[in-house]
């Protein structure tokens, strides 16, 4: 490495220091980038803004349809502490009856970045979910009239440590997450309110990746920058309520991620009849606040005097 | 109408600050090219990324199969090419040849990856 002006060293590390937590921002671990998913969890602290993320349903088990206009933020806090808020306008429209709107619930969270770990590409985070109560329309749109606390733990894997003989299965990735929902009343008019296992997982293929660090085939955007992926999640009742009424979905589709911005959209496939049936779809306009305002809102609230 | 978006856009600058044409520098492609194979040994790596590059902290090795440097030492950014990472080679005989780099965008965001080249 050339030598450098001292000068230029020392604006570059003031710059570095006032700023330094950019590193853990972001899905980023070693060289593997991990795109927020729309479906799972994402296993990373972040400044990050899901505005919209808009999603039409498939059929309910009664024919109902529900279309969802969701906003989610999550800021950082510290470096490796960040918290998150959603929630979401429903429109429900009922078999023979006239449609509703209003608000869902209002979700809020909190989350631990427990480690990254660059040369194996892996990521692992612990947050506690809070759904609140009466904050959406209890009786119109079936919003719960209790709090449920959300302990989860999500985690991301890329497969780039993989020998290099392999060399087209190194892009591969997973994240999942795997939590628990704990509701604080067994029932709500007569029915219950088990407490549930959440688990979900994203199957994803990093083209970004393949160009960058396995082969380059020749890709130009805005190709270069796709990421084919497989989302899934269930939730298990695990008391009150008779076994075997796993609801959960399937969900393929591709994230297209930019410097400052991505936009994912995939299909939403029941898993099985108690999910519902047909088919439905989800877009997402996904904002890097990190990237976009990196020496204002995009730092941790920590640093930012 | 018109006037109130005016006024709400530049309260939200005001307030966040102008969004810098910065953020995270990813590789867009290398020569030799990520993942290929040259016949003979080129005299330098280069690398092209999407953002410009903070110079004091933006580095890169290439190293044989046995760990060994086989680069000039060198890496730097060329004058007017903010956003290139370059370093000379010693001659490469036959084999595979690891590119490591980490570098740090203008705005402090750190990015870091390898691949390999072959050469024969």
């Amino acid at each position: 490495m050339k030598p450098f002006r001292s000068d230029a060293v020392f604006a570059a590390a003031a710059i570095l220091l006032s700023a330094n937590s950019a590193a853990l921002a972001h899905g980023w671990a070693g060289q593997r980038f991990f795109p927020a998913t729309i479906l799972t969890d994402d296993p990373f602290v972040a400044d990050e803004m899901s505005l919209p993320q808009i999603s039409v349903n498939p059929p309910g088990p009664d024919g109902a349809r529900q279309t969802d206009y969701q906003i989610d933020l999550s800021k950082r806090i510290t470096p490796d502490t960040d918290v998150i808020i959603r929630d979401q306008w429903q429109h429900l429209q009922p078999v023979g009856m006239p449609s509703v709107a209003g608000l869902g619930s209002l979700q809020t969270g909190a989350q631990y970045q427990l480690f990254v770990n660059g040369p194996h590409e892996a990521l692992g985070l612990v947050g506690l979910n809070v759904t609140w109560a009466h904050t959406g329309r209890v009786q119109a749109l079936g919003a719960p009239d209790f709090t449920t606390l959300s302990p989860t733990f999500d985690f991301g894997k890329g497969l780039g440590d993989l020998p290099r003989s392999l060399p087209y299965l190194r892009p591969f990735a997973i994240t999942g997450n795997l939590g628990f929902d704990f509701p604080t009343k067994t029932e709500s008019a007569g029915v219950p309110n088990p407490d549930n296992f959440n688990y979900g997982f994203a199957f994803e293929y990093s083209l970004p990746y393949l160009e960058c660090c396995v082969k380059d085939i020749g890709l130009r955007a805005p190709f270069n920058q796709l990421i084919p992926l497989v989302e899934v999640s269930f939730t298990t009742p695990i008391n009150r309520v008779p076994a075997g009424q796993t609801i959960g979905t399937i969900q393929p589709g591709v994230i297209w991620a930019g410097q400052y911005f991505q936009i994912g959209a995939e299909a939403i496939i029941p898993a099985n009849r108690f999910t519902g049936h047909g088919y439905g779809g989800v877009v997402q306009f996904h904002i890097y606040l990190d990237d976009l305002f990196p020496r204002s809102i995009g730092k941790p609230i920590s640093e930012w005097w | 109408m018109r006037r109130i978006w005016v006024v709400l856009v530049a309260a939200a600058l005001t307030i966040f600050g102008a969004p810098s044409a910065r953020a995270h520098a990813f590789l867009d492609h290398a020569s030799p090219a990520v993942g290929s194979s040259v016949p003979a040994s080129p005299p330098i790596v280069t690398l092209w990324f999407t953002q410009d590059l903070e110079p004091a902290f933006s580095d890169l090795t290439v190293t044989n199969e046995s760990g060994q440097r086989v680069d000039l030492d060198n890496a730097h950014i060329p004058q007017g090419s903010p956003a290139e990472l370059q370093i000379g080679l010693k001659p490469l005989p036959r084999g595979t040849y690891t590119v490591s780099w980490h570098v740090v965008s203008v705005d402090t965001h750190p990015t870091e990856g390898t691949f390999t080249f072959d050469v024969g």
